[in-house]
């Protein structure tokens, strides 16, 4: 697919992945995946259940090393890490996990200062104006004493979107943020992930396989398919496009290249053999 | 009939590829239990947590378990006349194999269980992958505070059961069949070795809250991350902690009372 008019997005990316080939055992995943993640811009991953996409923000932060092919982050070799260099590079990186990954032992004051509390000698007074600067983005100022076993799921991922922006990253990922919310969460996570992305000046990946949401959200557009990136462009691009792939997947057609049927034997001759 | 060699094949492998990720997480987990040192609240919060938490049911089992031994030693002995060496009788089951065995099978039972299942949720709800995307170590941050508290918890648990038995037998001796306390604590302080005893007990209990912890924090580590896979991984250390206690009980007997 030609995009002539996203070049200038390209140059000097904040992610770059090239020639990625992972297979979990025996079971490919990647093969040869190529990707680069614009700077200061929302980039929505979108593909069918059990693509890859998750585990894909795993070789961004480097929690998983491909077998073959390179992944750079803001120009750093990501898998030839390990270690305190791994740590460093991390600290520019924000996480927003599916289950929101809240520490269940702390309070929601204690999750959102755990980064600064690990990562930095600042004494308890500037800890508390920061965390309330972040709960306050977050609207949840209010929800400080809480305990996690006390939130909806909406709350949750707004503390967890806190904590992953407290140490203020250059970038932040985002592990299906919409599974499991009722439309108003939804309509403030959204809000949200488009409001950080421009206030703080972060780049956002968005994982996710709502096409509506992550269209509206979105100001680049890839679909991963067999390991493969199937098609990418800005999210008018890939709602028009004339690809198969792309078409079924963004209108959610049963049947297509992805077809409906599991891969079996001729179905006349499976009724017929009954002796 | 192939296909069955193959499978004991398949499962033997199986088996000492978890041995040999045991071993490597031991490693792991031993550098980040010095790593965590520095910061010793995060071992005092986990000692509250496997330590005094566990120790109601070590009292409540060591008093028992010392009147029981109160009354078939005394059973026993009073045949031959010898109930004035009950005393050395109840210590040295208690000092030497009961408390330290005991304890460690009522600590796998209790903490040992209970940080296989919080290892597996952290994980299964992604906390651990978290910290880890937050630059923080878990085996520095979460396993190596609840090692060194089970290494420090469980010989402190074993010398309390050893106490409380002690006590418990003095009951029934003294309280209920009337032999003298003088006599009963006396026989004590001149058959139980400090060295060849006590401290032999107190390596026990050591060598034990190593396996358990070890034994709880890797199945915890390696759970699948599923709530079945945690409920798994909890019965697998139970019943590998507790095989692994009574072996090396043998082991540690042999080596320190058989001269071996």
């Amino acid at each position: 697919m030609t995009t002539p008019d996203n070049s200038d997005l390209f140059t000097n990316p904040m992610v770059e992945i090239s020639e990625m080939h992972f297979a979990f055992s025996e079971r490919p995943i990647f093969a040869g995946l190529k990707m680069a993640i614009p700077r200061g811009k929302v980039t929505v991953i979108m593909g069918p259940s059990g693509c890859g996409k998750s585990t894909l923000l795993g070789f961004i932060g480097g929690r998983l090393r491909p077998n073959k092919g390179q992944v750079f982050f803001d120009g750093e070799r990501v898998p030839q890490k390990s270690g305190p260099p791994l740590f460093t590079m991390r600290r520019k990186m924000g996480m927003l996990f599916q289950s929101s990954a809240l520490l269940t032992d702390l309070s929601v004051y204690e999750n959102v200062a755990f980064p600064l509390r690990e990562q930095t000698d600042l004494p308890e007074a500037i800890i508390r104006i920061l965390v309330a600067m972040k709960l306050e983005m977050v609207g949840l100022r209010g929800a400080r004493d809480l305990m996690p076993s006390e939130l909806s799921g909406g709350m949750a991922r707004r503390v967890a979107l806190a904590r992953a922006i407290v140490l203020d990253p250059e970038m932040i990922m985002y592990d299906e943020p919409f599974v499991g919310l009722d439309p108003i969460s939804m309509g403030v996570i959204m809000k949200l992930i488009r409001e950080l992305n421009d206030a703080l000046g972060l780049t956002s990946i968005v994982v996710t396989h709502d096409v509506a949401e992550g269209c509206s959200i979105a100001d680049y557009v890839y679909l991963l398919g067999e390991g493969q990136v199937a098609g990418h462009g800005t999210p008018e691009e890939m709602l028009n496009s004339e690809d198969e792939r792309v078409r079924q997947f963004m209108n959610g057609l049963p049947d297509g290249p992805v077809g409906y049927h599991y891969p079996a034997d001729p179905y006349l001759r499976d009724i017929s053999t009954i002796e | 009939m192939m296909d069955w060699i193959a499978r004991i094949g398949g499962s033997g492998l199986r088996y000492l590829g978890r041995l040999g990720q045991s071993v490597l997480f031991m490693f792991q987990m031993l550098s980040g239990a010095f790593r965590c040192l520095p910061r010793f609240s995060l071992v005092i919060q986990q000692l509250y947590a496997v330590g005094v938490l566990t120790m109601l049911i070590i009292l409540v089992s060591g008093l028992f378990v010392g009147m029981v031994l109160g009354l078939q030693g005394y059973y026993q002995l009073v045949n031959f006349s010898a109930e004035s060496s009950l005393g050395l009788v109840v210590a040295l089951f208690l000092v030497r194999e009961l408390g330290p065995v005991l304890s460690a099978l009522l600590f796998a039972g209790r903490a040992g269980s209970a940080l296989t299942a919080e290892i597996g949720l952290m994980k299964a709800t992604e906390q651990l992958s978290a910290m880890e995307m937050m630059a923080v170590d878990p085996m520095q941050r979460v396993i190596g505070p609840r090692f060194v508290a089970g290494l420090i918890a469980l010989p402190i648990l074993a010398a309390m059961m050893s106490a409380i038995g002690v006590i418990g037998g003095y009951l029934i001796g003294y309280g209920l069949f009337g032999v003298d306390a003088g006599v009963y604590w006396s026989s004590m302080q001149a058959g139980v070795d400090l060295v060849d005893d006590v401290l032999n007990g107190v390596i026990k209990s050591i060598v034990f809250g190593f396996i358990v912890t070890w034994v709880a924090l890797f199945e915890g580590y390696d759970a699948l991350p599923t709530s079945e896979g945690v409920s798994r991984a909890t019965t697998r250390t139970v019943v590998t902690s507790s095989l692994a206690i009574l072996g090396s009980d043998f082991i540690l007997t042999a080596l320190m009372f058989g001269g071996l």
